[in-house]
């Protein structure tokens, strides 16, 4: 459990040292949202509808730009190949890198949430359910990301191919997760959206470290 | 001093690839406990490559590494401390914030970094970033990572690039600990380890000579 947890501090404390590696994502969260009544006008009844969407396309976009820190640094430096000799499992690892890497790529978009909100002229209401949606799904896109980003990691300037990959992959978390929200639902089909969402990302959750793991191992090969 | 789990490695007919070049087939060695191989041969004879194939990194092209002496239902990864090239430092984490990772990750106490910062020299400065090290620092740094992991078998690639002479004499005398202690060590290495302890040669492409 120390060394679990030893991963998850080393994670938080790099990216929190670089200062503006996390925040970067944060302001690419907020300035789509910033955009939009731009784009489609100020009317206040329409960006209100189309509100979840946006946050989820935000959300979804700003998480996938990130996945190519996930095992960057780690396998640059040389610590990828080390961490296989660790006494904790690589399997182990990966899930404890994708906990860090919630925490570093999701929480604060959760928490920027409220900007967007304003914004966007959602009520209370709307907004509340996009945070439980949001809460619910993004583990799920990082558990997939993490598949995405290990797969890729021995590919010098991979950058854009992991989210490429995963794209396609993760529609399923933006249908439920912008389906949780959307407006006008009644409560039945909402809560049935919420629950896929959870098993989609539970799924995903308990697989990824495995796959990513395989990836891993055969990737200097 | 505490003894080190007795392993035992033996490398059965190895070949080795890199993409499509076949670098050195047919090597074979067995390492007991307590003792210590050189790997010899020029650049690109395949040295790094066969020391991944060790480290289970590489796949081999023939034959097979296995470690014995362990639990055999258990994983052998963890018998083995690389010490590589490339560092596995982070610039941004302080001296002994990496240390303590390793030790961490590898289920060793935090205490157990203090010792191997001393032993390395690097106590004095195991506050600063361990960006601002030089490349022997670093490579120091790295030398107290393979202490914490306390693993029985050593493979080590160039364990002196970089290293002053006084470097190279703690090389020296942290491989005839490991050795006294009942580890086991195969270096890939240009230079003579200067060693206490008798060495065989392994170069790559010709027939293991006994020094």
């Amino acid at each position: 459990m120390t060394a679990f947890l030893a991963v998850i501090g080393r994670d938080l404390r790099l990216a929190t040292r670089v200062g503006g590696d996390a925040l970067t994502l944060v302001l690419f969260f907020v300035m789509v949202g910033v955009i939009v009544p731009f784009a489609i006008g100020p009317d206040s009844a329409t960006l209100s509808r189309l509100a979840p969407g946006i946050v989820w396309i935000a959300a979804f976009l700003s998480m996938l730009l990130g996945l190519d820190r996930l095992f960057r640094a780690d396998d640059e430096d040389g610590s990828l190949t080390l961490f296989r000799h660790a006494a904790l499992p690589l399997e182990a690892i990966v899930a404890a890198k994708v906990i860090a890497h919630w925490l570093l790529t999701a929480l604060p978009l959760i928490v920027a949430s409220p900007i967007l909100a304003v914004l966007l002229a959602m009520d209370f209401a709307a907004w509340e359910k996009t945070v439980l949606s949001l809460l619910l799904g993004t583990p799920g896109l990082v558990a997939l990301g993490t598949i995405g980003a290990a797969v890729t990691v021995s590919l010098r300037r991979g950058g854009l191919i992991a989210p490429v990959l995963i794209l396609p992959l993760s529609i399923p978390i933006l249908i439920f997760g912008t389906g949780a929200i959307a407006a006008g639902n009644p409560d039945g089909i909402s809560n049935a959206a919420l629950l896929f969402l959870s098993a989609i990302s539970l799924v995903t959750l308990v697989l990824a470290p495995f796959a990513a793991a395989l990836a891993l191992r055969l990737s200097e090969d | 001093m505490t003894p080190l789990p007795p392993r035992t490695l033996k490398l059965d007919a190895l070949a080795g690839k890199r993409g499509e070049k076949l670098l050195f087939s047919g090597v074979s060695l067995t390492l007991a406990a307590g003792q210590v191989a050189e790997l010899r041969g020029p650049n690109g004879a395949g040295k790094t490559t066969l020391l991944m194939i060790v480290a289970g990194v590489v796949r081999p092209a023939a034959g097979k590494v296995s470690i014995e002496g362990g639990d055999p239902e258990g994983r052998t990864e963890t018998d083995i401390g690389y010490f590589a090239h490339r560092p596995a430092i982070k610039a941004r984490l302080t001296v002994a914030e990496n240390l303590r990772f390793w030790a961490a990750l590898n289920g060793n106490p935090p205490e157990s970094i203090l010792p191997a910062l001393e032993t390395v020299g690097l106590a004095p400065i195991a506050d600063l970033d361990a960006g601002n090290l030089s490349a022997g620092q670093t490579r120091r740094l790295a030398l107290a990572r393979l202490i914490v992991s306390d693993r029985p078998i050593w493979l080590m690639d160039e364990p002196t690039a970089a290293l002053d002479a006084q470097g190279e004499a703690l090389v020296a005398k942290l491989i005839d600990a490991h050795l006294d202690r009942g580890g086991l060590v195969l270096a890939a290495t240009h230079h003579e380890l200067g060693l206490a302890h008798p060495s065989q040669t392994l170069v790559l492409g010709q027939p293991l000579v006994a020094a």
